[in-house]
């Protein structure tokens, strides 16, 4: 009973960093209907930033919160630079150049940072664990949970009730009657990157905290694929909830097939039952379901 | 007409779509300060794209005006991009209710303020809601599910929200129940008397049009062929004949007449 619960939780801490990855992913896909294939480099860049700013002795909190402006200012390049001479173009081909955005991050990683693995020195969590009753979470999990948790409500909130979030969202349904009512597609579609920059950032920060930083950092973005799509593409509390949910399945998986199925079920499970779900489900939880009128 | 009087003038404008597919040959429109004007046109005319040219939202389609300008308060805005348009003060309401449909309509109305100052949103919903008393009752339903006439209500509301001095209406009558667009143009005739809101309205329904607006212009083939008042417009055999359906009585019309019109259409233009 005891390891069913540690799995539990600790699925759901993990869970924790999915969401924030999964939040960029759907940020943009909501704003712009891309789906964004170098979300995972977009983590790397994030964690070896971080790292960087850490190194040179500035207090973690404060080398996330530089982190958060890196990926501004990044977001924003890469929308002007990339993204920018492809609004009106066939979404497809967006989605390919993501990709090649992601080949090109990848490429400049290595060569800024290297390919050896680098660590948080001195580390910033204790290794001691933070204690609920009887159980022990790794203090890194812990708090990468409360991290994702508030970055969740933050753009919920800045969804729900700014104007620049209803912008977004608007631009997303019908991006001509948006330009008609003064919305720049080009500023929304920079503020969506922008976002999605930052919140892979700070999940990639803390991803580094626990496993160390190397390109390896990267995958996280594919891994997280399963938790987007089975939230829906477009919905942010869908995200959080299909992060959590994959973190979960993974953690079980690891604990309770690997004997079965030894060697790597754990990544594979998560993608395994999404295949599963959509036969379901084909929308996600909280997808758009296109509205159709007769 | 004096001089100062006209917000915004169309000065013999073509348009292009690609830099080859010529759509308007020369149109000329002129909208006094505070005015409804209509345009009137059967399919196809270029109704629809001289509203995008004023609008800017022409540019979006890869079309431009090559020739002749707009001048909207003395500036020229037909090279300017649909953004600085709108925060000019036109606002085109672009055809077929175009709601944010996963939005609620009270975040419809809210999109449209987002040039505004933060204190005035709630000044701008008490507004729309004055004039469109049914929006505040479906305030928080989503706007992809209200009635038709709901979402055309809807959406020139959001167009009230950005507190404009020149709203182009794009066929507000589409395919919605003839007391809906009662309903709908008895508002916009207050928006314009009460708001001082300037109008111009591109219609089909060139009867409902020709009630409305005071003066119209007649648009066919990419060019104005007639622009009168509306009173004179009526009485014009041609406008009576072809847009209103009205003959004299219980004569059938033969082809020829109408080849007549057309050859007389052409000396007209």
């Amino acid at each position: 009973m005891e390891l069913f619960l540690m799995t539990l939780i600790s699925g759901i801490m993990v869970g924790g960093i999915y969401a924030l990855v999964a939040l960029g992913w759907v940020l943009i896909y909501k704003c712009s209907g891309v789906l964004n294939l170098a979300m995972g480099e977009l983590t790397l860049i994030g964690a070896y930033v971080s790292l960087t700013f850490y190194s040179m002795g500035i207090p973690f909190i404060l080398s996330i919160v530089l982190t958060l402006l890196i990926g501004i200012v990044l977001g924003i390049l890469v929308e002007r630079i990339f993204l920018d001479k492809l609004i009106g173009e066939p979404i497809l081909a967006v989605i390919m150049v993501t990709v090649g955005i992601s080949f090109f991050f990848k490429g400049l990683v290595e060569f800024i940072w290297g390919t050896d693995i680098r660590i948080f020195d001195p580390p910033i969590f204790s290794l001691k664990p933070v204690s609920i009753g009887f159980l022990h979470i790794s203090t890194v999990y812990f708090w990468s949970f409360v991290l994702a948790i508030v970055l969740f409500l933050v753009f919920v909130a800045f969804f729900k009730y700014t104007r620049w979030g209803l912008s977004m969202q608007a631009t997303a349904d019908d991006e001509t009657a948006a330009l008609s009512l003064g919305v720049s597609a080009r500023f929304v579609y920079a503020a969506s990157w922008a976002i999605a920059f930052m919140s892979a950032g700070v999940g990639g920060a803390l991803l580094g905290n626990i496993n160390g930083v190397t390109i390896s950092v990267g995958y996280l973005g594919l891994l997280v694929l399963p938790a987007v799509v089975l939230g829906g593409l477009n919905s942010i509390p869908g995200a959080v909830v299909g992060g959590i949910t994959i973190g979960i399945l993974q953690n079980f998986a690891g604990t309770y097939l690997d004997q079965y199925f030894p060697g790597g079920v754990k990544e594979i499970f998560p993608f395994a039952f999404m295949a599963v779900f959509m036969l379901f489900v084909p929308y996600g939880l909280w997808g758009w379901i296109k509205i159709e009128r007769m | 007409m004096q001089e100062t009087d006209r917000i915004l003038r169309v000065n013999n404008i073509e348009v292009k779509y690609h830099e080859v597919i010529l759509v308007l040959k020369g149109v000329s429109i002129e909208i006094p300060r505070g005015g409804i004007v209509g345009l009137l046109g059967a399919n196809g005319a270029g109704k629809s794209t001289t509203l995008k040219s004023i609008s800017g939202l022409l540019k979006v389609e890869v079309g431009e005006v090559t020739d002749g300008a707009i001048e909207f308060e003395g500036v020229q805005i037909h090279k300017k991009n649909a953004v600085d348009i709108a925060k000019m003060g036109i606002i085109q309401v672009i055809e077929g209710r175009k709601v944010f449909e996963h939005l609620t309509v009270e975040e419809n109305l809210r999109v449209g303020a987002h040039l505004r100052k933060t204190g005035s949103v709630k000044d701008g919903l008490g507004l729309v809601y004055h004039y469109f008393p049914r929006l505040k009752e479906k305030r928080r339903e989503v706007a992809g599910f209200v009635s038709g006439g709901e979402q055309q209500m809807a959406v020139v509301g959001r167009a009230l929200m950005t507190e404009p001095k020149l709203v182009l209406l794009d066929e507000p009558s589409m395919g919605l129940a003839p007391m809906l667009i009662h309903e709908i143009f008895n508002i916009l005739t207050k928006l314009n008397s009460e708001e001082r809101i300037s109008i111009l309205l591109v219609e089909q329904n060139v009867k409902l049009a020709l009630n409305v607006a005071p003066y119209a212009y007649i648009l066919e083939n990419g060019r104005v062929v007639m622009d009168d008042t509306s009173e004179r417009l009526k009485e014009n055999e041609d406008i009576k004949d072809f847009y209103l359906g009205l003959s004299e009585k219980g004569k059938s019309k033969s082809f020829a007449d109408v080849k007549h019109y057309k050859r007389r259409k052409r000396w007209l233009t």
